[in-house]
C-alpha cells in the first residue's frame, strides 16, 4: 500500500500553495485585522497600532459617499446583468442561426472583450464627449446631442447608462460565447421535433432552448453579477466617478462605484484602515451574492 | 412557395445583423480615423475621415518616442509579464489539479475546497495589505517583490491559480484512471505519467485557460498599478495608456493613436489565432 501524500503530491502542490499563502491568505488575514485598527493614523504619527473595534465600520456607514456608492453599485449591477445577458443571448441566437457570415459576426462581437476596461473607457469618453455632439451638429433631428447641457457624461443618469453601455459592449461578446456553446449543445432532434409539432420561433425558444441551456445561465449570471459588482477599470477612465452631486448634505461623486470608492478612500483620502473596513463589507456582500445566486440557479435547473 | 419566403426572411435578417455588426465595431473605426488627424481636426470633426492619412505616421512616431508611454519598453514588459505568468499558471495549476484529483484524502479535498472558496475574495480586500506585506518581505528577507517582474508574476500566479486549478480539476476528473494504472504497471513514475500521458490530453483545457487568463493579464490595470506603481521602468500597456492620458489631457489625436497602438498587438494576435481561440473558449466553458 503506497502512502497517499507522497513526495510528488507535495512537490506538485508547493508552487501554488506558496503563491496562495503569500498573495492571498496572508494579505487577506492582515486586511481583516487592519480593518479593526487605526492603521493609517498610526503609520503617519509613528504610533503603535491600536485596536479600535468596529469604529471603521461605523464611520464607513456614516459616510454618505459609501452608502451612496453602495446604492449606485446595486443599480449599476442590476442594469448591467440585465443588459449584458439580454444582448449576449440575442447575439448568440443570431450567430447560431443559418446566417451566411455567422462566423465573422462571432469574431467581431468578441473583439471588444480583448481590450481592457481602462482603454475602453477612454475610447468611449471620446465617443460621448466629442463624437456624439458632433453627430448632433451634422444630423438635424439629433441636434439635442450637440447641446453642451446634454452631454451624456455630465448627468448622473446618463453617465450611469454610459457605464452600462460600455461594460455591455465589452462583456456581451464573451457571455455570447458561453451561450453559443450551450445552444450548439442542444440535440438537433429536439428543435426539429418542436418544429414538426408546429411550434414557432418564440415557442421553441421558451420550451426548448431556455430549459436546455439552463446550466449556462448559472455560469453567465454568476460571472456578470460578480464582475459588475467589482467594476473598476471602466469607472476610472470613463467617468472617474463624476459628475458630482449632493447626497446626505455633502457634495459627492455621482458615479463612484464601490471598488472606486474603496480605492479613493485608501489612496486619495489616505484612510487605509477605513478603506479596509469597506473592503471587508464589499467581500461579505460578494459572498452572500454568490451563495444566494448559485442556490437559486441550482434549484431552477432541477425544476426546468 | 414557403421556401422562398424563408430565404427572403433570412436575407433581411442577414442585413439587420450585418448592420448591427458594423455599428458594434464602429468605435474601432473612430479610433483609426482620429489617429490620422491633428489636434484641431480631432475636436472639430471627430466623425469625418481624415484629410490626409499620412498624418497617422506622424502621430505614431510621436507615440513611439513619447517618454510617458515608452512604447517599445511597455510592449516588452507586457509580453514578459503576460507570457511568464501564463506559463507558470498553466504548469503549476495543472500539476496541482492533477494530484488533487488523483489523491483521495480529506487533506486533498480540503486544499481544493480552500482554493475554490478563495475565488470569491475580491482584489480590493488584499490590495493595500499586499503592498505593506511585500514591503515587509523586502525589508526582512531582502526579496524585492514590488516594482519587479518577479513580484507581479508571483502575484498573478496567486490571483489566477484558484480559477485555473478549478478548471483543470473539472477536466481531469473526466479522464479515466485506468490509463494511469496501465502506465504504472509499465513502470512509469508519477511525474512521467503526468508529463507524458496526462499533459497531452489536457491541451483543450490548456488552450481555454491560456485565452481567459491571457485576456485578463494583458489588460489588467489595478494590480500592475499597485505592484509596479506609476512612473516605473517596468510598465504594462494599460498603465502606459493611463499615464499618457493623464499627461496629455484632452489631446485626443495622440490619445487615440496611443490606444490604437496599444490594442493592435492583441487584435492581430487574436485574428491570427481566432479559429483556435473561439474553439477553445467554447470547448472549456461548459463542464
Amino acid at each position: 500500500m503506497k502512502k497517499k501524500h507522497d513526495l510528488i503530491f507535495w512537490l506538485f502542490l508547493t508552487p501554488v500553495l506558496l503563491a496562495f499563502l503569500f498573495v492571498i491568505v496572508i494579505p487577506f488575514a492582515i486586511g481583516i485585522f487592519y480593518s479593526f485598527t487605526n492603521w493609517s493614523a498610526s503609520a503617519r504619527m509613528n504610533n503603535e497600532l491600536q485596536m479600535v473595534g468596529l469604529k471603521n465600520f461605523v464611520e464607513s456607514f456614516k459616510d454618505p459617499t459609501f452608502s451612496y456608492s453602495f446604492q449606485i453599485t446595486i443599480i449599476y449591477t442590476v442594469l448591467n446583468v440585465a443588459a449584458i445577458n439580454t444582448i449576449a443571448l440575442l447575439l448568440a441566437l443570431a450567430v447560431t442561426s443559418k446566417l451566411k457570415f455567422r462566423n465573422i459576426y462571432r469574431v467581431g462581437f468578441f473583439i471588444p472583450n480583448l481590450i481592457g476596461g481602462l482603454i475602453l473607457g477612454y475610447i468611449w469618453q471620446f465617443l460621448f464627449n466629442n463624437a456624439l455632439p458632433d453627430l448632433g451638429e451634422t444630423v438635424p433631428f439629433l441636434s439635442g446631442l450637440a447641446d453642451p447641457d446634454n452631454l451624456i457624461l455630465s448627468k448622473i443618469h446618463t453617465a450611469l447608462g454610459a457605464l452600462v453601455t460600455v461594460s455591455t459592449w465589452q462583456y456581451a461578446g464573451y457571455i455570447m460565447m458561453i451561450y453559443i456553446a450551450a445552444i450548439e449543445g442542444i440535440p438537433q432532434e429536439l428543435q426539429e421535433a418542436a418544429k414538426i409539432d408546429g411550434a414557432n420561433f418564440l415557442e421553441r425558444f421558451r420550451a426548448v432552448t431556455v430549459p436546455m441551456i439552463a446550466q449556462a445561465f448559472t455560469v453567465t449570471l454568476f460571472l456578470t453579477l460578480v464582475n459588475s459588482f467589482k467594476q473598476f477599470d471602466v469607472n476610472v477612465s470613463l467617468t472617474s466617478g463624476g459628475p458630482s452631486t449632493i447626497f446626505g448634505g455633502i457634495p459627492i461623486f455621482g458615479t463612484e462605484l464601490l471598488a472606486l470608492n474603496i480605492y479613493n478612500t485608501a489612496f486619495i483620502a489616505n484612510n487605509l484602515a477605513e478603506a479596509q473596513a469597506r473592503a471587508v463589507v464589499f467581500f461579505l456582500v460578494l459572498v452572500i451574492i454568490s451563495i444566494i445566486q448559485v442556490r437559486i440557479n441550482k434549484k431552477k435547473e432541477v425544476e426546468l | 412557395m414557403k421556401k422562398s419566403g424563408n430565404t427572403k426572411n433570412l436575407i433581411i435578417f442577414e442585413i439587420i445583423i450585418a448592420f448591427i455588426f458594423l455599428i458594434y465595431l464602429y468605435p474601432f473605426l473612430l479610433i483609426l480615423i482620429n489617429s490620422a488627424k491633428d489636434s484641431f481636426a480631432v475636436t472639430q470633426s471627430p466623425l469625418k475621415a481624415p484629410e490626409n492619412w499620412s498624418r497617422i505616421f506622424v502621430n505614431i512616431a510621436k507615440i513611439w518616442k513619447d517618454q510617458n508611454i515608452n512604447y517599445p519598453s511597455s510592449f516588452k514588459s507586457s509580453v514578459i509579464i503576460t507570457s511568464i505568468s501564463l506559463i507558470s499558471l498553466n504548469v503549476f495549476s495543472s500539476q496541482a489539479a492533477w494530484v488533487l484529483v488523483r489523491t483521495k484524502s480529506k487533506l486533498s479535498s480540503a486544499i481544493f475546497l480552500m482554493f475554490v472558496a478563495a475565488m470569491v475574495i475580491p482584489f480590493q480586500i488584499v490590495m493595500v495589505p499586499l503592498l505593506s506585506w511585500f514591503r515587509n518581505i523586502d525589508s526582512v528577507l531582502g526579496i524585492k517583490l514590488l516594482r519587479t517582474y518577479g513580484g507581479i508574476i508571483f502575484a498573478y500566479l496567486g490571483f489566477g491559480m484558484s480559477l485555473t486549478i478549478f478548471m483543470f480539476h473539472g477536466f481531469i476528473k473526466a479522464i479515466p484512471v485506468s490509463l494511469e494504472e496501465a502506465a504504472t504497471i509499465d513502470g512509469c513514475s508519477k511525474p512521467q505519467i503526468f508529463y507524458l500521458i496526462i499533459t497531452p490530453l489536457l491541451s483543450p483545457i490548456h488552450a481555454t485557460v491560456l485565452i481567459l487568463n491571457g485576456i485578463w493579464i494583458w489588460n489588467d490595470y489595478l494590480l500592475p498599478l499597485m505592484i509596479l506603481g506609476k512612473g516605473n521602468k517596468i510598465q504594462t500597456f494599460p498603465l502606459a495608456v493611463a499615464n499618457f492620458a493623464g499627461a496629455y489631457v484632452k489631446q485626443w489625436d495622440l490619445i487615440m493613436t496611443a490606444i490604437l497602438m496599444a490594442i493592435i498587438p492583441i487584435i492581430i494576435f487574436f485574428l491570427i489565432l481566432q479559429r483556435y481561440i473561439i474553439k477553445g473558449m467554447t470547448a472549456g466553458s461548459i463542464k
